[in-house]
């Protein structure tokens, strides 16, 4: 039994079944950063005291670590518009360099997480750095959440191109809008924790 | 029209030459068939169900007859819990936050959106299976993984959860490990429900039959649709909220503990600076919209079974859908309405209050054109239809009484009594689970083609009924006496509270003995899967395109993919030959 409109498109919604899928998901990863976002906002206006980002957090590792992330969306459309052209070679390299990317912005977090902890700065010792841990780290796991996909895709995935390239494509696809959802959030975030 | 002929709906097993045989465990244990995984989900939740009923049946005892042994079982619960069979005030407080957190997360939602929306809406809109089959298995997974640790919890040092099933804070941060396990076992059950909503919506506007269009729908595929949406969009507030009390607990972070919070008379060491008013925002932003995750799949299957059995077309379908269309958007911004006493100002508490009237209309007028459907029809009183047509009245005193709650002034002394027990149990018992009782035996013959035995029904039925309303109606007076919903002995240490507490005991004798009245289901439901009546594909003269599918409907559903040509209650058309004419009959 197939699934109807799994790779082909509906024609009176104009869509497949995994774009909307993913745009539905977004929606509700929208949702759940939005109440964090929002309880930041509660709880930084009623303290008594809140301090700046930038005198507690490494600014310029960050700013290092969001050119980092937009550059790996830019590489992610790159792999999307490659399978586009049908060029898997290309896919391959600019995927891998997606990957790699997102393995940057781990170990750059990892050293700043290690060097608060180091300065016993913890989730306990305020509420900034409640959040600002919270916020961070649940974005982090989904930074390794889309390395996975897109790990997989880069490697054993991969075989769908040669039964169901249209498939595969609209895949990456998908995958790379989550990839710049990620990406967009951290956009968010940086100002909102390093900067204000 | 041609008649089709009965031959026409028999199962073409010959005909499905492509159909692989599976093994027993992709079959039946990790299947990705959408109908299996309706089952597990609803057989599972209604486990649930009688587990959470169970632990009611033990709170009962100890509201009667505060502090009194429990005899026969009382002492196998242990000496930590029940020392000489005489319940702790601990063991009581577990039952009552596992009793809400199982009937409402593992038990009804379960059985609602993933039994009955598993099961039924890919066949009523003509589609093979769900969109994403795979991702549908994982969220039945996942939702078992959520019940395990749910159950696992009752057995952790100091026992499972005991600060509600809302959880407030501070009181939960500063709870047992039981609390711990209860947040690991909602974001399991949330991850279920967004897998579960994505697939739905998805599954819904693309896997229609050809010319089903969207006001073609059968109210119950527009009841699932609508829940899909809240379920995707209420549920993440509502992690992200188990993710900040998750750090409260386990990192030591002060989410939702304020400066200076004493407990036992010591200030708990911690940053401080927190919010315990943000738990509550955050909850009832979920919260809330699961009220009306709770009750429309209900009604839409209210209103499957009244059209059938009254053999006409649903009064005002339309203003229906659009009700609910304007119910969803308004569920997002009526939940600060539970939170009148929290003291957040009377500017919030006003609009709170505003939108909880105007919600209060489309409720109304799906109810009123339910209602008006049954005017001069002539109407099949089968169990189903029995069970469908007591929801109205009873979804009704649940519904009405819920005006006053909703009123920040009357709110005051009402609030946190035994009155809004009643009210929302008439919704969701009475009310919400009638109407799944109604689906379980409307769709029975078509998940095992064969009928459950309406003797047994009637008995279920009338029992049910009556046990019901002896249980809660009693508790709109002891509310209305001011008795607190949160005591242990019932209020039997208060002495404002001894003119009503005979009611206590009427309660619980109803609570037991409407278990008793479960029992007839309990054996019909196993035994009419050997036993019942051997059904045809459509027993009840439907119209909607699950009827053409065979019972129980093969891996793939149809024979020949449906084409829907009409709307989906064409009962009683003049000049027809019969009294209903298929959506999908050309």
């Amino acid at each position: 039994m197939e699934i109807p409109y799994t790779v082909e498109l509906r024609r009176d919604t104009g869509l497949n079944n995994g774009k909307i899928g993913i745009w539905l998901f977004l929606a509700s990863e929208v949702m759940l950063f939005g109440a964090l976002f929002a309880s930041y906002i509660l709880i930084r206006t009623g303290a008594t005291s809140w301090p700046r980002g930038d005198t507690i957090l490494n600014v310029p590792l960050a700013t290092f670590n969001t050119i980092v992330l937009i550059s790996s969306s830019v590489t992610m459309v790159m792999a999307w518009a490659s399978l586009m052209r049908h060029r898997f070679g290309t896919f391959r390299l600019y995927m891998g360099a997606t990957v790699a990317l997102g393995g940057v912005f781990l170990v750059v977090k990892y050293f700043e997480y290690s060097h608060k902890f180091h300065d016993h700065l913890f989730p306990s010792t305020n509420n900034f750095l409640a959040i600002y841990f919270t916020l961070t780290g649940l974005h982090m796991l989904h930074v390794m959440g889309g390395m996975a996909v897109n790990a997989y895709f880069w490697g054993p995935g991969a075989k769908l191109w040669k039964t169901n390239p249209e498939w595969f494509t609209n895949r990456v696809e998908n995958s790379g809008l989550f990839w710049h959802f990620v990406d967009l959030v951290w956009i968010f975030l940086f100002p909102t924790l390093y900067l204000l | 029209m041609s008649e089709p002929s009965a031959v026409a709906h028999k199962p073409h097993v010959a005909h499905e030459a492509h159909h692989e045989e599976l093994g027993f465990w992709r079959k039946y244990v990790f299947s990705t068939d959408h109908k299996v995984i309706g089952i597990q989900y609803a057989v599972t939740g209604l486990l649930f169900l009688l587990f959470g009923f169970c632990l009611m049946m033990l709170m009962r005892w100890q509201l009667a007859y505060p502090d009194s042994p429990l005899p026969l079982i009382g002492g196998l619960f242990g000496e930590s819990r029940m020392p000489g069979g005489t319940m702790l005030p601990e063991f009581y407080n577990e039952l009552g936050a596992m009793h809400g957190t199982i009937m409402v997360f593992l038990g009804v939602v379960p059985l609602a959106v993933g039994g009955f929306g598993n099961f039924v809406l890919p066949l009523q809109i003509g589609a093979p299976d769900m969109a994403f089959p795979r991702i549908n298995m994982a969220s039945y997974w996942f939702f078992f993984l959520g019940g395990v640790t749910m159950l696992a919890s009752f057995f952790v040092p100091g026992g499972a959860a005991q600060s509600g099933w809302t959880s407030y804070v501070p009181l939960s941060v500063i709870a047992g490990t039981g609390q711990t396990w209860w947040l690991i076992g909602m974001i399991f059950l949330i991850t279920s429900s967004l897998l579960g909503a994505v697939n739905f919506i998805t599954t819904t506007i693309q896997l229609r039959a050809k010319g089903l269009t969207f006001m073609r729908f059968p109210f119950f595929v527009w009841a699932q649709f609508v829940t899909a949406f809240l379920l995707l969009l209420a549920f993440p507030p509502l992690e992200a909220a188990g993710v900040m009390q998750l750090m409260d607990r386990v990192a030591g972070t002060s989410f939702f503990l304020p400066t200076g919070l004493v407990v036992s008379g010591q200030v708990v060491q911690v940053a401080g600076g927190g919010n315990p008013l943000l738990w509550q925002h955050l909850f009832w932003f979920l919260a809330h919209p699961e009220v009306y995750v709770l009750i429309l799949p209900g009604m839409g299957i209210v209103a499957e079974v009244i059209a059938n059995n009254t053999r006409k077309p649903l009064w005002g379908y339309r203003s229906m859908v659009w009700s609910l269309i304007f119910l969803g958007f308004m569920s997002f911004i009526v939940w600060a309405h539970h939170m009148f006493m929290t003291g957040m100002g009377t500017a919030m508490a006003a609009f709170f209050q505003t939108t909880t009237m105007i919600i209060s209309i489309p409720s109304v007028v799906i109810l009123t054109a339910l209602i008006i459907s049954l005017w001069g029809g002539s109407i099949r009183f089968n169990t189903p239809m029995l069970f469908a047509v007591a929801f109205l009245p009873m979804f009704g005193i649940g519904g009405l009484t819920g005006l006053p709650l909703g009123l920040n002034v009357a709110d005051i002394p009402l609030h946190d009594t035994y009155y809004v027990i009643a009210h929302f149990h008439y919704v969701v018992a009475p009310g919400t689970i009638f109407a799944l009782f109604a689906g379980i035996y409307y769709w029975y013959p078509k998940a095992t083609g064969r009928k459950m035995n309406e003797m047994l029904g009637k008995i279920h039925f009338a029992g049910s009924l009556i046990c019901m309303n002896v249980v809660f109606m009693p508790m709109f007076l002891v509310g209305l006496a001011g008795v607190s919903r949160r005591l242990y002995d019932g209020g039997a240490a208060y002495d404002f509270a001894q003119p009503v507490l005979h009611w206590n005991v009427v309660s619980s004798w109803g609570a037991w003995t409407l278990g008793l009245f479960q029992i007839p289901f309990i054996f019909n439901f196993f035994w009419s899967i050997w036993k019942g009546e051997v059904t045809d594909a459509n027993p009840w003269q439907a119209t909607t395109i699950e009827w053409t599918a065979p019972s129980p409907p093969p891996h793939g559903n149809f024979v020949t993919a449906p084409e829907a040509h009409r709307g989906p209650y064409e009962y009683s058309v003049p000049g027809a030959g019969r009294d209903f004419v298929p959506q999908s009959e050309g």
